[in-house]
């Protein structure tokens, strides 16, 4: 059973979590799974990288209001070396995709894609009749958490976080994320 | 005794390079690529590269009809959504000759005003930011989100709202809307004080902003800067005075003039305007007169063939609409006469012989949004 | 002013009911107009707002927007070229310094060049895109989602 094909509440379920993680591996490497996927989900550091209007959402999600730097999205990071996780905020077209794909490569393991906004899933406004835009930012890079909306709320982004933390939360040592291009 | 050989040396710093200030960058505001020549820090030469956000939106306007082309227009330049809308809005109902209900005149004056404060909030949070006191940040942040609110009450979203429509509005507002505009105009004068004490005043912001990236009068009528950053070289362009529109012919504000063309000048023009926008909604939001609030429209809109201009006054400069039309219900050729896209041509000139660390504070200045750029 | 104009440039043609005050010009007489329009006094229209192509199947036409800041006059000229393909009209950017942006993105987009402009070369697109897309033959069977 993997996580695509788990009921919504048993998701949500905290014991559901700790069961999944039980069934597999021997007691010593669950706990130290358990310690590394805790600090690894709670200390997600973004790369600065806002194409258009879902990026002020994004600025917005960092503001004050929601704020989230208690989900652990502490500080932006410049530089593609030191970031975790880089959120695509904003139509990708097709001068700009193989930037994104040098920036991706560009970004050490373990690092984690979120698509936000109708543009990077799927293309959105500009689906039809434009001769420049990538329809979905999954041609070019390999997309972990989708979030809908134009602009997404900054609450969605939050539900959005939260849901790359449980993602996190599932891996294990002795079973680490490959990384598509190894 | 020893006679000094003084050998020629090369001076290294002699030599021009050429530095990427790439599309991924925490101040070029966007996808913005720039690639300057250096003499050790002195700009020599600055090109521009755009084109990284370019979504062909003019040729989908060929295919759209005109209610679709107003979902496009909010994303053109963001930060004015609703003032971009009023422009095609204002064009289609001259081209038909459809007079819209005075409600509706006094409501998009409001909300195009309260964009503009919104717009150059998010402005001095990100200028305050590129300087380097964070806290800027925060501030304007904070105090957008209350004109946020405002907007999400009445139509439901926060950013990107496609309200205006031909012959009017989408909906009515919110029975609550004058009174949280009353309440946000008393609590943001309070806020605008701390704006000043803390950037405004501040020797840091002075020191790296006066004398930095002049623009002469002449030099921003020909490269075409409109908007605060022409406003501040001392050219007269506000088109809510030259050629007004909704209710800005019956209102009193004033168009604020620097003449001195530098940063600091840009910088001082927005912060009075912010105060003038408040003028603005204070006069207005008593006399709100009741009424329809859209006129009556035929379901499918075809233009007379023809070609129309229109023009508003967005947050960053001049927005102008062309369209050509051949009367079916999509234009033939739409155009935007987009500000940023004026104002970047400056840019060049404006930081050449400048040291490399003012780039960001003349970029700051003179505010430009990549998408409205590339359109 | 009509009068005026129409007397410095025989060939040129008044368009009736239009918005503004519209001339079409024949495309060499364009530059040299452009130079008085900016520099006479009784004209001096030295801003010039809006630069456009229109691609109108026979013909590819550029239309200028000018508006003096000083007699608050406003005017719009427009200039057609013969043909569709390597097609080239004067540049007017050593007049108007903002045209040099305009002048690039119309080439990128529509595929006029313009003689004497100092970066003749595309803006938006890559430098090795084929075609033009805003022209109304523009077939992109790769790109473009049709509805």
């Amino acid at each position: 059973m993997g996580i695509k094909n788990m009921k919504e509440t048993d998701f949500r379920d905290n014991e559901t979590l700790s069961l999944f993680k039980k069934s597999g591996g021997n007691i010593l490497l669950t706990s130290v799974d358990a310690l590394i996927d805790w600090g690894r989900s709670n200390s997600i550091w973004p790369l600065t990288f806002a194409t258009a209007c879902c990026g002020i959402e994004m600025m917005a999600t960092g503001a004050s209001r929601h704020d989230f730097s208690r989900f652990g999205i502490e500080v932006y990071r410049a530089s593609p070396r030191q970031a975790d996780v880089i959120v695509v905020a904003g139509t990708i077209v097709n001068k700009m995709a193989p930037v994104l794909k040098r920036l991706y490569d560009q970004m050490s393991e373990p690092k984690y894609v979120i698509a936000m906004g109708a543009c990077a899933v799927s293309g959105g406004p500009f689906y039809y009749n434009s001769y420049h835009v990538v329809r979905g930012v999954d041609h070019v890079i390999p997309v972990d958490v989708y979030v809908p909306g134009c602009p997404p709320r900054p609450e969605a982004l939050l539900f959005g976080v939260m849901q790359l933390q449980r993602k996190i939360k599932l891996e294990t040592i002795a079973n680490p994320r490959k990384s598509p291009n190894t | 005794m020893k006679e000094v050989i003084n050998l020629p040396v090369k001076n290294i710093e002699e030599e021009e390079y050429h530095i990427n200030m790439g599309p991924q960058h925490p101040s070029t505001h966007g996808v913005l690529r720039l690639v300057i020549s250096l003499q050790g820090e002195i700009v020599k030469n600055l090109k521009p590269h755009c084109g990284y956000i370019h979504r062909g939106i003019e040729k989908m306007c060929e295919k759209d009809t005109y209610p679709q082309i107003i979902h496009l227009t909010d994303r053109l330049d963001y930060l004015s959504a609703h003032i971009n809308n009023h422009a095609v809005c204002l064009l289609v109902e001259k081209a038909l000759e459809v007079e819209v209900p005075e409600r509706v005149k006094y409501l998009r004056t409001i909300l195009d005003e309260l964009n503009r404060i919104a717009s150059h909030q998010l402005w001095w949070c990100s200028f305050g930011m590129d300087m380097g006191g964070l806290t800027c940040f925060f501030y304007g942040l904070r105090d957008r989100e209350h004109i946020l609110d405002i907007f999400e009450e009445s139509f439901g979203s926060r950013l990107l709202h496609s309200y205006y429509t031909p012959g009017g509005l989408l909906q009515d507002v919110h029975p609550n809307f004058q009174k949280r505009v009353k309440d946000f105009i008393k609590y943001f004068r309070k806020k605008i004080k701390d704006y000043d004490d803390i950037l405004t005043g501040n020797i840091i912001l002075q020191e790296r902003t006066k004398g930095i990236g002049l623009l002469t009068k002449e030099e921003a009528i020909s490269y075409g800067v409109t908007g605060p950053s022409g406003r501040a070289s001392g050219f007269a362009c506000d088109v809510r005075k030259h050629h007004p529109y909704g209710m800005y012919s019956k209102v009193e504000f004033n168009e604020i003039l620097f003449h001195e063309g530098d940063t600091f000048a840009r910088y001082m023009v927005r912060m009075h305007e912010m105060r003038e926008s408040m003028k603005i909604i204070e006069q207005l939001i008593d006399d709100i007169p009741a009424g329809n609030h859209t006129a009556k429209m035929k379901a499918i809109i075809k233009l007379p063939a023809g070609e129309y201009y229109q023009r508003v006054e967005a947050a960053r400069g001049e927005f102008g609409v062309y369209v050509v039309s051949d009367g079916n219900k999509s234009p033939y050729r739409m155009k935007f006469r987009s500000p940023n896209f004026s104002n970047l041509s400056a840019l060049d000139h404006i930081s050449r012989e400048g040291k490399i660390a003012d780039l960001v504070a003349i970029g700051g200045s003179l505010d430009y949004v990549i998408p409205d750029i590339d359109r | 002013m009509k009068e005026k104009i129409l007397s410095l440039v025989p060939g040129a043609e008044f368009q009736e009911n239009k918005q503004y005050v519209t001339f079409i010009i024949p495309s060499d007489k364009m530059r040299d107009l452009a130079m008085k329009l900016k520099n006479e006094t009784e004209f001096s229209f030295d801003y010039l707002f809006c630069l456009t192509g229109v691609d109108m199947l026979k013909y590819l036409e550029v239309v200028y927007h000018l508006e003096s800041t000083i007699h608050k006059h406003e005017l719009v000229l427009k200039v057609r070229t013969a043909e569709r393909e390597n097609t080239s009209v004067d540049t007017v950017c050593d007049i108007w310094k903002t045209a040099e942006f305009h002048e690039r993105e119309i080439y990128d987009l529509l595929g006029i060049k313009f003689n004497h402009h100092p970066d003749m070369r595309r803006i938006f697109l890559d430098d090795d895109w084929k075609g033009h897309p805003l022209r109304k033959d523009y077939v992109d069977e790769v790109n473009i989602v049709e509805l």
